[in-house]
């Protein structure tokens, strides 16, 4: 079936003409249509332009200027703007919001005659790890429609897991492309801040916002990462020379490699189950010939602190943009300030406003210093005590959440809980180290996902140890009860 | 540190958030529960620690300045839920 192939395959048949571009389109578009009312992944899709987009791929096949990722589905988050097709963030506030332009992925993605296949959900601007803070539906996992598939790029992972789409891009700012992907056992990838575009990117927490993508393989993850990345001049963070080289992944190997495992990576939190599947993994790939050393990083514990006196900060920050002037619903009111505070009680939901909230409290008068100073000082010391870790060792590894899905609604009490998550993977968003997560093995039947972090501009290292890694569990690899 | 109702109204004030009364009592709660840990960082010797505000070291980027194209008016209005004679309207601002 076509729609269970990865992109490298599905390229090769494309490639060979044994398939078109337009039959490959329609057999996911047939899928989502028959599928996502058990999953909940797309918030919008446009068949006539998926299906115009695939015409234009056969064109590029024909005439033989077809790439790696011609013909290729791709689900977008709906944080990512598309030119001429609705971009929510999953919010009331751009409810209607029709971008006049495209983010720079989705000129790359569109350049490399990739279709972009459909909008996927969110939690509402990004903020949460569950995707239950959506304004429009909620989303559930392909192992178990009970539990949340994580977040924030929920539908992303879904359409990647579901097979309503062999690749995904995600956007993480604390961990929202990794974590789903762990609970979803899929690949996911946050590459180096600054070599991934965030024109067009609705922002979150600009200093730690970065796209990337999910995917059912590391060669489908590295080979969109090829494409994606590279210098871009609307985004004025972005590196120069920056595009993540298409490397040799084959030429990567276990033997010797030297991971570093912060022993802080299991929490308070951390589920036993998780740590078992997670020690396990690491026999296995000791028996590899992989060298892990159990080392102190002492300020991870710090890590959802300060990134709750972070991200906030500039969110509330970034979202004072939404005021009912030149985008999203205005509500009714006396006087413009009036209007504006109606418009923005009315558009975001509690989630979003609590983060405002925040983020306002922690710049505003006197608590600058005591709060968004001292976060970013031990912003420093975190990024400084990772930096001296990856002067020793290749790489650092951990698991990539404390724990599995949980069942929806479980954690809607208790906010503070589900902050926690972010716990394994908000350093990488913090010291704008690249970070994949992959799945290892299971707990309470459910996938546990693989950490493995770098130093920044590692990202290809990273990737080729992720291809290793995979190799080891590939043939322990289950498929989700789908359909 | 206890952040109380009436500062919960100030902060919103300031957000321009025009919340009702139910969501300041709720996002007190829930703003110090969070408060609660940010005394985690509280206690550290930090002094002598220069802040990062950002993962990437570039610093002064320039951009050329040159003349390129860019967005049509007609394309920047179009999500406007009100606009004339080629602006956004907004309710007046300064009264008579």
């Amino acid at each position: 079936m076509i729609t269970k192939l990865t992109a490298t395959q599905l390229a090769t048949k494309l490639h060979s003409k044994e398939i078109s571009a337009t039959e490959v389109t329609q057999a996911f578009l047939d899928r989502i249509e028959s599928q996502d009312h058990l999953y909940g992944a797309f918030l919008a899709v446009d068949q006539e332009k998926a299906l115009g987009q695939a015409n234009d791929a056969q064109r590029m096949i024909d005439a033989g200027t077809a790439g790696p990722l011609t013909g290729i589905p791709i689900a977008i988050k709906d944080n990512i703007s598309t030119e001429g097709i609705e971009t929510t963030c999953a919010s009331k506030i751009l409810k209607g919001y029709i971008p006049p332009y495209d983010a720079t992925v989705i000129q790359k993605l569109k350049g490399a005659g990739a279709i972009t296949i459909g909008k996927a959900n969110l939690d509402e601007f990004a903020m949460g790890s569950s995707t239950e803070t959506s304004a429009y539906k909620l989303s559930k996992n392909p192992w178990d429609t009970t539990r949340t598939p994580g977040g924030s790029s929920g539908g992303s992972t879904i359409a990647v897991t579901a097979d309503m789409a062999p690749l995904a891009l995600g956007s993480d700012t604390g961990g929202s492309i990794r974590l789903p992907a762990s609970f979803c056992g899929i690949v996911g990838f946050k590459p180096t801040y600054g070599r991934c575009s965030r024109y067009g990117l609705v922002a979150f927490a600009s200093s730690l916002d970065q796209i990337g993508p999910l995917a059912k393989t590391v060669e489908d993850a590295a080979i969109i990462s090829n494409v994606i990345t590279g210098h871009c001049k609307h985004d004025s963070t972005s590196i120069p020379d920056s595009q993540i080289s298409l490397i040799d992944l084959k030429s990567g190997s276990l033997k010797g490699l030297k991971l570093a495992f912060p022993k802080e990576m299991y929490g308070d939190g951390t589920d036993p189950e998780v740590r078992n599947a997670t020690e396990k993994a690491l026999d296995e790939l000791r028996k590899e010939g992989v060298e892990i050393t159990e080392i102190s990083i002492p300020t991870i514990p710090l890590g959802v602190t300060t990134y709750y006196i972070i991200a906030p900060a500039e969110a509330s920050s970034n979202l004072g943009r939404f005021d009912g002037v030149r985008y999203g619903p205005r509500s009714e009111g006396q006087g413009h300030i009036d209007v504006v505070a109606k418009s923005r009680a009315e558009g975001f939901g509690h989630e979003v406003k609590a983060r405002i909230m925040i983020g306002t409290y922690a710049l505003s008068a006197g608590y600058y210093d005591a709060f968004y100073l001292r976060a970013q000082q031990v912003r420093a010391m975190m990024t400084q005590q990772f930096n001296d870790a990856f002067k020793e060792f290749d790489l650092v590894v951990s698991p990539t959440a404390p724990v599995v899905a949980f069942p929806l609604g479980a954690m809607s009490q208790d906010p503070m809980q589900l902050k926690l998550l972010d716990y394994c993977t908000i350093p990488a968003n913090m010291g704008g180290f690249p970070a994949i997560s992959l799945q290892v093995g299971f707990a309470h039947n459910l996938p546990v996902g693989l950490q493995l972090m770098g130093p920044q501009m590692s990202d290809e290292r990273v990737l080729q140890a992720a291809f290793a890694v995979e190799s080891v569990f590939e043939t322990q690899r289950i498929r989700p009860p789908i359909p | 540190m206890a952040i109380s109702l009436e500062e919960v109204r100030h902060v919103a004030k300031l957000a321009r958030l025009d919340l009702q009364e139910s969501e300041v009592m709720s996002l007190q709660t829930e703003l110090n529960a969070l408060l609660g840990h940010f005394g985690d960082i509280q206690s550290l010797s930090l002094q002598e620690l220069e802040p990062i505000l950002h993962a990437s070291n570039l610093t002064n980027v320039w951009a050329e300045d040159i003349v390129s194209p860019s967005l049509r008016r007609e394309s920047a209005l179009k999500n406007a839920p009100v606009s004339k004679a080629g602006l956004f309207l907004v309710p007046m601002i300064i009264e008579d």
